[in-house]
Formats: structure tokens, sequence, C-alpha cells
């Protein structure tokens, strides 16, 4: 007695044009590249400070032109992307019970928006942007 | 007992991830700036050599970015899973490795400043 097997059919390099939400996951997986070629970016950053100040002139003169700019602006709606999806997830990763209900979701990801804000203006003013 | 070695890839991936949330962005914003041309003051060299000499400052750079290294190695990896590329094993190998060092370059280059 034989069975037809299960074929699953899973397109495995275009299988997240069937729907929306895929397509939706696929666009915040794609932010992590950007993420890591900026993670790259710092640790040269670390290798031409710790070369003395002509190195690190060298690297901020390094930053500036079109093609820097491009890549600064993926790189930033990637991290805003990150950020605020990761953000918005914190409410099912890890939602906080008092007594026998839950604290609404809405203030635990507005928490994390909040301490975010702050922190972020706090960086900016400690490096005297304003 | 059947051991995983989940915890140890998932705790830095979670921790990376939400490091990369907070801090990225504004770090971005940072050198994008420097980008346009208008260096912030704090990015000068004497301010960032003096914060990278304290040891608090080692600490914040190494955190950032060792964390967010190997959180993005992680997602990398999903990623070129995701698109159809299914060497999973080699893909992760050479991304973790490449994370740690990322990971003991940074850590080298903070202890010369």
């Amino acid at each position: 007695m034989s069975r037809k097997p299960l074929v699953r059919e899973c397109p495995p390099t275009t299988w997240y044009f069937r729907q929306p939400r895929y397509l939706r996951y696929m666009s915040r997986e794609i932010t992590s590249i950007f993420i890591a070629a900026y993670c790259v970016l710092l640790v040269v950053g670390l290798q031409r400070l710790s070369q003395g100040p002509a190195a690190w002139e060298g690297f901020l003169l390094a930053l500036r032109g079109p093609d820097s700019i491009v890549f600064h602006l993926l790189a930033l709606t990637a991290a805003f992307y990150h950020a605020t999806t990761w953000f918005n997830a914190t409410q099912k990763a890890m939602p906080i019970q008092i007594g026998e209900g839950f604290v609404p979701g809405n203030i635990i990801s507005g928490a994390h928006y909040a301490a975010w804000a702050v922190l972020s203006v706090a960086i900016l003013f400690l490096a005297g942007v304003f | 007992m059947a051991k995983s070695h989940k915890p140890v890839v998932w705790f830095p991936f979670a921790a990376g991830g939400t490091v990369i949330a907070f801090f990225i962005p504004v770090i971005v914003l940072l050198t994008f700036l420097a980008a346009l041309g208008h260096v912030p003051a704090g990015l000068g060299y004497e301010s960032m050599h003096a914060f990278a000499r304290s040891g608090l400052g080692k600490l914040i750079i190494f955190g950032v970015v060792a964390l967010s290294l190997w959180s993005s190695a992680h997602r990398l990896r999903c990623t070129c899973y995701d698109f159809g590329l299914r060497a999973d094993t080699l893909v992760a190998t050479v991304l973790y490795v490449a994370a740690i060092i990322g990971s003991i370059a940074a850590a080298l280059f903070l202890l010369r400043i």
C-alpha cells in the first residue's frame, strides 16, 4: 500500500511574494544587511580612533560624500525600521501580568518608545549636536 | 540530558536586538551628520578619545559593537536562509566567526586607546 507522499510546494527563493505579510517580514529581514554593514563601519572607526588624531580625522573625512550619504540614509531607514518593529513586538514578547490581568500592550511598547526618545536626545546632546 | 546550545546564541541575539533598537539609530544619525559635512563637536578626536579612554566608555562601546555584531550575524544567517541559501551550517559558521573576530578586534582597538 503506498500513498502519494506529501509534497509541500514552497519555492525557496520566491516564496515571500505570495502574501503581503511575507513581504513585510522580508523587508524587516533585509534591514539586517545594512545594520551589519554599519557595524563593520563602527569597528573600522574604532581602529582609526586607536591609530591617533590624523587617522581619526581621515576617517571622518572619508565619511563625507554622496556614496556615504546614500549608505547612511539606507542604514538610518533600516535602523528606524528595526527599532520600531522591535519595540512594537515587546508587548508580545514580554507581557507583564499584574494580578489577574495583563498590562495593556500599548503601555509596554510606549514605555520603550519613551525610553528610546530620551536616550537618543541625551546622546545627541552629549555629542554636542545641540 | 540533552543540552541545547540555543540559549548561548539566543541571549546575545536578543540583547543585541535591543541594543541596536536603542542605540544604532542615533549613532547612525551622528555619522550621517558627519557624512553631510557637519561633524558634531562630540565626534572630534579629543572627546571621542577621552570617552574611549575611560573604563565606562570602553565598556559601553564594546557592549554596543559586540552585541550588535552578534545580533546582525544571527539575523543575516536567517536572512540568507529565507532568500534560499540553504547551506545553513556554512553560513552560520562564516557569520558567527566574522562576528567573533569583529568583537575581538573591537576589544583590541579599545585596549590600545
